[in-house]
Protein backbone atom coordinates (compact mmCIF):
# COMPACT_ATOMS: atom_id res chain seq x y z
CA UNK A 1 0.00 0.00 0.00
CA UNK A 2 2.75 2.32 1.14
CA UNK A 3 4.18 1.24 -1.88
CA UNK A 4 1.60 2.42 -4.31
CA UNK A 5 1.16 5.95 -2.53
CA UNK A 6 4.82 6.37 -3.22
CA UNK A 7 4.26 5.64 -6.29
CA UNK A 8 1.56 7.90 -7.06
CA UNK A 9 3.21 10.91 -5.49
CA UNK A 10 6.10 10.57 -7.75
CA UNK A 11 3.73 10.31 -10.67
CA UNK A 12 1.95 13.93 -9.23
CA UNK A 13 5.61 15.18 -8.24
CA UNK A 14 6.43 14.44 -12.11
CA UNK A 15 3.17 16.03 -13.11
CA UNK A 16 3.89 19.21 -11.33
CA UNK A 17 7.21 19.74 -12.80
CA UNK A 18 6.00 19.33 -16.39
CA UNK A 19 3.02 21.73 -15.38
CA UNK A 20 5.63 23.87 -14.50
CA UNK A 21 7.55 23.47 -17.20
CA UNK A 22 4.75 24.18 -19.78
CA UNK A 23 3.36 27.42 -17.76
CA UNK A 24 7.27 28.87 -17.68
CA UNK A 25 7.40 28.26 -21.70
CA UNK A 26 4.40 30.01 -22.28
CA UNK A 27 5.35 33.06 -19.63
CA UNK A 28 8.71 32.87 -21.82
CA UNK A 29 6.66 33.07 -25.26
CA UNK A 30 4.16 35.80 -23.76
CA UNK A 31 7.34 37.98 -23.16
CA UNK A 32 8.54 37.34 -26.43
CA UNK A 33 5.92 38.35 -27.74
CA UNK A 34 5.52 41.80 -25.44
CA UNK A 35 9.61 42.62 -26.29
CA UNK A 36 8.60 42.46 -30.13
CA UNK A 37 5.74 44.66 -29.73
CA UNK A 38 7.62 47.05 -27.28
CA UNK A 39 10.73 47.04 -30.01
CA UNK A 40 7.81 47.56 -32.52
CA UNK A 41 6.54 50.79 -30.62
CA UNK A 42 9.96 52.28 -29.73
CA UNK A 43 11.08 51.78 -33.45
CA UNK A 44 8.02 53.83 -34.59
CA UNK A 45 8.64 56.33 -32.39
CA UNK A 46 11.92 57.05 -33.12
CA UNK A 47 11.17 57.28 -36.59
CA UNK A 48 8.44 59.20 -36.06
CA UNK A 49 10.40 62.07 -33.99
CA UNK A 50 13.18 62.03 -35.43
CA UNK A 51 15.55 63.92 -34.34
CA UNK A 52 14.08 65.40 -31.62
CA UNK A 53 13.97 62.25 -29.82
CA UNK A 54 17.84 61.53 -28.29
CA UNK A 55 18.93 58.19 -28.30
CA UNK A 56 18.41 56.00 -26.71
CA UNK A 57 21.50 54.61 -24.49
CA UNK A 58 22.08 50.86 -26.17
CA UNK A 59 23.16 48.07 -23.85
CA UNK A 60 26.96 46.49 -23.74
CA UNK A 61 26.96 44.67 -26.41
CA UNK A 62 26.11 40.85 -25.88
CA UNK A 63 25.71 37.73 -27.24
CA UNK A 64 23.33 35.58 -29.15
CA UNK A 65 21.50 32.94 -26.78
CA UNK A 66 18.30 31.80 -25.31
CA UNK A 67 17.25 34.44 -22.79
CA UNK A 68 15.56 33.02 -19.53
CA UNK A 69 12.37 34.33 -17.70
CA UNK A 70 13.86 36.85 -15.70
CA UNK A 71 16.03 38.18 -18.64
CA UNK A 72 13.41 38.28 -20.90
CA UNK A 73 11.44 40.54 -18.26
CA UNK A 74 14.39 42.27 -18.03
CA UNK A 75 14.43 42.98 -21.71
CA UNK A 76 10.80 43.94 -21.60
CA UNK A 77 11.33 46.23 -18.97
CA UNK A 78 13.89 48.17 -20.24
CA UNK A 79 12.02 48.68 -23.36
CA UNK A 80 9.02 49.94 -21.97
CA UNK A 81 10.99 52.48 -19.55
CA UNK A 82 12.74 53.24 -22.85
CA UNK A 83 9.34 53.73 -24.26
CA UNK A 84 8.17 55.87 -21.18
CA UNK A 85 11.11 58.33 -21.24
CA UNK A 86 10.49 58.98 -25.05
CA UNK A 87 7.03 59.39 -24.29
CA UNK A 88 7.92 62.13 -21.88
CA UNK A 89 10.55 63.54 -24.01
CA UNK A 90 7.96 64.07 -26.97
CA UNK A 91 5.59 65.68 -24.44
CA UNK A 92 8.18 67.99 -22.78
CA UNK A 93 9.13 69.34 -26.73
CA UNK A 94 5.59 69.33 -27.46
CA UNK A 95 4.69 71.79 -24.30
CA UNK A 96 8.10 73.97 -24.92
CA UNK A 97 6.39 74.07 -28.74
CA UNK A 98 3.66 75.29 -27.77
CA UNK A 99 4.83 78.18 -25.48
CA UNK A 100 7.13 79.08 -28.15
CA UNK A 101 4.04 79.45 -30.58
CA UNK A 102 2.09 80.95 -28.42
CA UNK A 103 4.99 83.73 -27.78
CA UNK A 104 5.56 84.32 -31.54
CA UNK A 105 1.77 85.02 -31.88
CA UNK A 106 1.95 87.64 -28.70
CA UNK A 107 5.38 88.94 -30.25
CA UNK A 108 3.35 89.41 -33.91
CA UNK A 109 0.47 91.29 -32.13
CA UNK A 110 2.54 93.61 -30.32
CA UNK A 111 6.40 93.52 -31.50
CA UNK A 112 7.11 96.71 -29.09
CA UNK A 113 6.40 94.52 -26.21
CA UNK A 114 8.79 91.93 -27.06
CA UNK A 115 12.33 93.87 -28.75
CA UNK A 116 15.01 91.63 -30.29
CA UNK A 117 13.01 88.85 -29.40
CA UNK A 118 14.13 85.60 -31.07
CA UNK A 119 12.67 82.30 -31.64
CA UNK A 120 14.57 79.71 -33.95
CA UNK A 121 11.95 77.75 -35.83
CA UNK A 122 13.28 74.43 -34.21
CA UNK A 123 11.75 75.09 -31.46
CA UNK A 124 8.27 75.97 -33.00
CA UNK A 125 8.50 71.99 -34.53
CA UNK A 126 8.19 73.36 -37.79
CA UNK A 127 11.79 72.06 -39.51
CA UNK A 128 15.26 73.07 -38.48
CA UNK A 129 16.24 76.00 -40.50
CA UNK A 130 15.02 79.89 -39.18
CA UNK A 131 14.81 81.99 -36.88
CA UNK A 132 11.66 84.64 -36.03
CA UNK A 133 13.09 87.89 -34.74
CA UNK A 134 12.18 90.98 -33.59
CA UNK A 135 13.51 93.63 -35.10
CA UNK A 136 13.39 97.34 -35.95
CA UNK A 137 12.01 98.57 -39.21
CA UNK A 138 14.63 100.79 -41.10
CA UNK A 139 17.49 100.22 -38.38
CA UNK A 140 18.27 103.06 -36.14
CA UNK A 141 15.24 105.20 -37.29
CA UNK A 142 13.03 102.49 -36.74
CA UNK A 143 14.36 101.65 -33.27
CA UNK A 144 14.42 105.59 -32.55
CA UNK A 145 10.60 105.56 -33.77
CA UNK A 146 9.44 102.62 -32.40
CA UNK A 147 8.63 100.93 -35.04
CA UNK A 148 9.41 96.84 -34.31
CA UNK A 149 8.14 93.92 -36.72
CA UNK A 150 8.75 90.14 -36.85
CA UNK A 151 10.88 88.99 -39.17
CA UNK A 152 11.75 85.28 -40.26
CA UNK A 153 15.55 84.87 -41.73
CA UNK A 154 16.34 81.49 -43.11
CA UNK A 155 19.56 81.01 -41.33
CA UNK A 156 20.34 78.18 -43.73
CA UNK A 157 23.10 77.88 -45.79
CA UNK B 1 17.61 12.11 -44.84
CA UNK B 2 20.50 11.61 -46.79
CA UNK B 3 21.54 13.08 -50.08
CA UNK B 4 24.15 15.22 -51.14
CA UNK B 5 25.48 18.80 -50.77
CA UNK B 6 25.31 21.09 -53.63
CA UNK B 7 28.42 20.32 -54.87
CA UNK B 8 27.36 16.50 -54.83
CA UNK B 9 29.09 15.25 -51.92
CA UNK B 10 27.23 13.17 -49.15
CA UNK B 11 25.92 15.11 -46.69
CA UNK B 12 27.71 14.50 -43.38
CA UNK B 13 24.57 14.09 -40.99
CA UNK B 14 21.17 13.09 -41.56
CA UNK B 15 19.27 16.55 -40.68
CA UNK B 16 19.21 18.38 -43.64
CA UNK B 17 15.81 19.54 -45.10
CA UNK B 18 15.56 20.18 -48.58
CA UNK B 19 13.48 23.70 -49.05
CA UNK B 20 13.23 22.77 -53.27
CA UNK B 21 14.17 18.10 -53.24
CA UNK B 22 13.58 16.55 -56.19
CA UNK B 23 12.84 13.24 -56.77
CA UNK B 24 15.66 11.67 -55.09
CA UNK B 25 15.39 13.72 -52.10
CA UNK B 26 18.91 15.81 -52.99
CA UNK B 27 18.79 19.56 -53.86
CA UNK B 28 17.39 20.15 -57.56
CA UNK B 29 20.26 22.03 -59.92
CA UNK B 30 18.63 25.23 -60.91
CA UNK B 31 19.41 27.31 -64.02
CA UNK B 32 21.67 29.47 -62.07
CA UNK B 33 23.25 26.43 -59.38
CA UNK B 34 21.89 24.86 -56.75
CA UNK B 35 18.40 25.71 -54.96
CA UNK B 36 18.07 26.32 -51.55
CA UNK B 37 18.53 23.79 -48.73
CA UNK B 38 16.99 24.50 -45.17
CA UNK B 39 19.27 23.88 -42.62
CA UNK B 40 19.08 21.91 -39.25
CA UNK B 41 17.53 23.78 -35.91
CA UNK B 42 18.04 22.12 -32.68
CA UNK B 43 15.26 21.23 -31.59
CA UNK B 44 15.24 23.36 -27.92
CA UNK B 45 15.88 26.33 -30.73
CA UNK B 46 12.95 25.40 -32.92
CA UNK B 47 10.21 25.37 -29.84
CA UNK B 48 11.67 28.32 -28.06
CA UNK B 49 11.82 30.64 -31.47
CA UNK B 50 9.47 29.20 -33.94
CA UNK B 51 10.05 30.47 -37.10
CA UNK B 52 14.38 30.61 -36.62
CA UNK B 53 16.04 28.47 -39.60
CA UNK B 54 19.50 28.49 -41.32
CA UNK B 55 18.95 28.42 -45.26
CA UNK B 56 22.05 27.26 -47.44
CA UNK B 57 22.96 27.05 -50.78
CA UNK B 58 26.23 26.13 -53.13
CA UNK B 59 27.78 28.22 -55.71
CA UNK B 60 30.85 27.07 -58.16
CA UNK B 61 31.84 30.00 -59.78
CA UNK B 62 34.12 29.44 -62.98
CA UNK B 63 36.64 32.13 -64.78
CA UNK B 64 39.48 33.71 -62.80
CA UNK B 65 38.44 36.71 -61.68
CA UNK B 66 39.13 36.86 -57.60
CA UNK B 67 35.98 37.38 -55.17
CA UNK B 68 37.89 39.21 -53.07
CA UNK B 69 39.65 41.59 -56.21
CA UNK B 70 37.78 44.75 -57.42
CA UNK B 71 33.93 44.33 -58.89
CA UNK B 72 32.82 44.19 -62.58
CA UNK B 73 31.51 47.63 -63.76
CA UNK B 74 28.20 45.98 -63.25
CA UNK B 75 28.54 45.73 -60.02
CA UNK B 76 29.64 48.73 -59.26
CA UNK B 77 27.11 50.51 -61.20
CA UNK B 78 24.02 48.37 -58.94
CA UNK B 79 26.00 49.83 -55.97
CA UNK B 80 26.00 53.38 -57.24
CA UNK B 81 22.15 52.81 -58.25
CA UNK B 82 21.10 51.88 -54.31
CA UNK B 83 23.19 54.21 -53.12
CA UNK B 84 21.12 56.87 -54.98
CA UNK B 85 17.71 55.09 -53.53
CA UNK B 86 18.86 54.94 -50.08
CA UNK B 87 19.08 58.51 -48.57
CA UNK B 88 18.30 59.90 -45.50
CA UNK B 89 14.77 60.08 -44.91
CA UNK B 90 14.72 55.96 -45.55
CA UNK B 91 17.60 55.31 -43.56
CA UNK B 92 15.46 56.64 -40.60
CA UNK B 93 12.55 55.03 -41.37
CA UNK B 94 14.48 51.61 -41.70
CA UNK B 95 13.76 50.06 -38.34
CA UNK B 96 9.89 50.07 -39.71
CA UNK B 97 10.17 48.30 -42.30
CA UNK B 98 8.40 44.75 -42.13
CA UNK B 99 11.37 42.39 -42.33
CA UNK B 100 14.40 44.55 -40.93
CA UNK B 101 11.47 45.09 -38.17
CA UNK B 102 11.52 41.37 -37.76
CA UNK B 103 15.04 40.95 -37.71
CA UNK B 104 15.24 43.82 -34.87
CA UNK B 105 12.59 41.90 -33.09
CA UNK B 106 14.63 38.66 -33.49
CA UNK B 107 17.75 40.17 -31.88
CA UNK B 108 15.71 41.64 -29.06
CA UNK B 109 14.39 38.31 -28.44
CA UNK B 110 18.17 37.04 -28.19
CA UNK B 111 19.61 39.20 -25.78
CA UNK B 112 21.12 41.77 -28.47
CA UNK B 113 20.25 45.02 -28.34
CA UNK B 114 20.29 46.36 -32.22
CA UNK B 115 20.81 49.47 -30.99
CA UNK B 116 24.74 48.57 -30.13
CA UNK B 117 24.83 45.28 -32.45
CA UNK B 118 23.38 46.57 -35.68
CA UNK B 119 21.25 44.17 -37.58
CA UNK B 120 22.85 43.70 -40.84
CA UNK B 121 20.55 45.96 -42.71
CA UNK B 122 20.94 48.98 -40.73
CA UNK B 123 24.85 48.36 -40.54
CA UNK B 124 24.76 48.40 -44.21
CA UNK B 125 22.45 51.57 -44.23
CA UNK B 126 24.28 53.23 -41.42
CA UNK B 127 27.72 52.98 -43.38
CA UNK B 128 26.04 54.13 -46.55
CA UNK B 129 25.02 57.33 -45.06
CA UNK B 130 28.32 57.68 -43.30
CA UNK B 131 30.51 56.80 -46.02
CA UNK B 132 28.19 58.93 -48.87
CA UNK B 133 27.61 55.60 -50.79
CA UNK B 134 28.04 52.21 -50.95
CA UNK B 135 31.08 51.71 -50.75
CA UNK B 136 33.16 48.62 -52.98
CA UNK B 137 34.99 45.85 -50.66
CA UNK B 138 35.57 43.32 -53.49
CA UNK B 139 32.93 41.61 -55.52
CA UNK B 140 31.75 38.98 -52.88
CA UNK B 141 31.15 41.07 -50.48
CA UNK B 142 29.94 44.04 -52.56
CA UNK B 143 26.90 41.35 -54.22
CA UNK B 144 26.10 40.16 -50.36
CA UNK B 145 25.64 43.95 -49.77
CA UNK B 146 23.42 44.87 -52.76
CA UNK B 147 21.54 41.24 -52.27
CA UNK B 148 21.09 42.83 -48.63
CA UNK B 149 20.39 46.21 -49.09
CA UNK B 150 17.47 45.11 -52.12
CA UNK B 151 16.09 42.11 -49.74
CA UNK B 152 16.95 43.56 -46.06
CA UNK B 153 18.22 39.49 -45.55
CA UNK B 154 21.56 39.11 -44.72
CA UNK B 155 23.79 36.37 -46.39
CA UNK B 156 26.99 35.61 -45.33
CA UNK B 157 29.31 32.95 -47.49
CA UNK B 158 31.93 30.67 -46.74
CA UNK B 159 34.30 28.53 -47.85
CA UNK B 160 32.37 25.47 -49.44
CA UNK B 161 35.87 22.99 -48.70
CA UNK B 162 36.52 24.14 -45.05
CA UNK B 163 32.98 23.11 -43.96
CA UNK B 164 31.02 19.50 -43.80
CA UNK B 165 27.54 20.41 -45.18
CA UNK B 166 24.37 20.81 -43.59
CA UNK B 167 24.39 23.61 -41.45
CA UNK B 168 22.32 24.16 -39.14
CA UNK B 169 21.70 26.54 -35.71
CA UNK B 170 22.02 25.39 -32.54
CA UNK B 171 23.54 26.63 -28.51
CA UNK B 172 26.87 25.88 -28.56
CA UNK B 173 28.08 23.34 -25.69
CA UNK B 174 30.68 24.30 -22.98
CA UNK B 175 34.13 24.85 -23.31
CA UNK B 176 33.44 24.72 -27.32
CA UNK B 177 35.57 27.14 -29.61
CA UNK B 178 35.11 28.75 -32.53
CA UNK B 179 36.12 27.13 -35.43
CA UNK B 180 38.23 24.22 -36.74
CA UNK B 181 41.67 25.53 -35.77
CA UNK B 182 41.49 24.97 -32.23
CA UNK B 183 42.48 28.75 -31.47
CA UNK B 184 39.10 30.37 -31.76
CA UNK B 185 38.26 32.07 -28.86
CA UNK B 186 36.23 29.86 -26.11
CA UNK B 187 32.52 29.89 -26.59
CA UNK B 188 31.31 29.40 -23.78
CA UNK B 189 28.05 27.41 -23.19
CA UNK B 190 24.53 28.30 -24.65
CA UNK B 191 25.34 30.79 -27.70
CA UNK B 192 23.51 30.74 -30.47
CA UNK B 193 26.18 29.23 -33.52
CA UNK B 194 25.95 28.14 -37.05
CA UNK B 195 27.74 24.96 -37.03
CA UNK B 196 28.37 22.09 -39.10
CA UNK B 197 28.70 18.10 -38.65
CA UNK B 198 32.05 19.09 -37.10
CA UNK B 199 31.83 21.98 -34.78
CA UNK B 200 31.40 25.24 -34.46
CA UNK B 201 31.27 27.85 -38.30
CA UNK B 202 30.57 31.35 -37.17
CA UNK B 203 28.45 33.13 -33.83
CA UNK B 204 25.10 33.83 -35.26
CA UNK B 205 24.46 37.10 -37.02
CA UNK B 206 28.48 37.35 -36.67
CA UNK B 207 30.93 37.29 -39.83
CA UNK B 208 32.43 33.40 -40.04
CA UNK B 209 36.31 33.36 -38.64
CA UNK B 210 39.07 33.82 -41.49
CA UNK B 211 39.30 29.84 -41.29
CA UNK B 212 36.42 29.82 -43.40
CA UNK B 213 35.89 32.53 -45.18
CA UNK B 214 36.28 32.51 -49.12
CA UNK B 215 39.41 33.39 -50.20
CA UNK B 216 40.59 35.07 -53.12
CA UNK B 217 40.96 31.61 -55.13
CA UNK B 218 37.73 30.00 -54.06
CA UNK B 219 35.63 28.68 -56.19
CA UNK B 220 33.41 26.58 -54.17
CA UNK B 221 31.10 28.56 -51.99
CA UNK B 222 28.62 27.67 -49.36
CA UNK B 223 25.81 31.08 -48.78
CA UNK B 224 23.57 30.95 -45.79
CA UNK B 225 21.28 33.11 -44.59
CA UNK B 226 19.18 33.09 -41.03
CA UNK B 227 15.33 33.58 -41.18
CA UNK B 228 13.54 34.59 -38.49
CA UNK B 229 9.60 34.54 -38.23
CA UNK B 230 8.03 37.47 -39.75
CA UNK B 231 10.73 36.92 -42.83
CA UNK B 232 8.82 35.52 -45.57
CA UNK B 233 10.82 32.56 -47.41
CA UNK B 234 10.34 34.22 -50.85
CA UNK B 235 12.77 37.20 -49.43
CA UNK B 236 15.06 33.85 -48.29
CA UNK B 237 14.88 32.32 -51.52
CA UNK B 238 15.54 36.12 -53.27
CA UNK B 239 18.26 36.71 -50.87
CA UNK B 240 20.57 33.64 -52.15
CA UNK B 241 19.46 33.51 -55.44
CA UNK B 242 20.57 36.82 -56.37
CA UNK B 243 24.09 36.33 -54.67
CA UNK B 244 24.25 33.07 -56.93
CA UNK B 245 23.39 34.73 -60.17
CA UNK B 246 25.46 37.59 -59.60
CA UNK B 247 28.06 35.89 -58.69
CA UNK B 248 28.14 33.48 -61.71
CA UNK B 249 27.93 36.27 -63.80
CA UNK B 250 30.52 38.09 -62.67
CA UNK B 251 32.57 35.27 -62.55
CA UNK B 252 31.34 33.33 -65.97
Amino acid sequence: MAYIEQLSGDRLDRGDALREADAEAAARETLRAQVGRLERELSALVARSFPHLSGVAPAAPSVPRLLGLAELERTRDRLAGHIADAHQQLAERSARERRSRELLRRAKEDPRRYKFLRIAVADLGEGTCGTWEVRPRLGPIGMLAGWWQVKLSSGCP
Amino acid sequence: MSGQDPFGRPLAGDRAVEVHAGASGAPVQGERGVRPVRGWCEQELQRELPGLGLVWTGVQVGGRRSLTGASPRPVMRQLSELSNRWRGARAINVRQEPVPAAYRVFFRQIGLDPDATRTPIEQAVLARMLEGGFVSRGLLADVITLALVDTAVPVWALDADTVAAPLGIRPSRPGERLGRAGDGPVLGGGRLVVADADGTVAVLFDHPPDEHRPKRSTRSLLLYTVQVAGVPSLHIEETLWACQSALVDACS
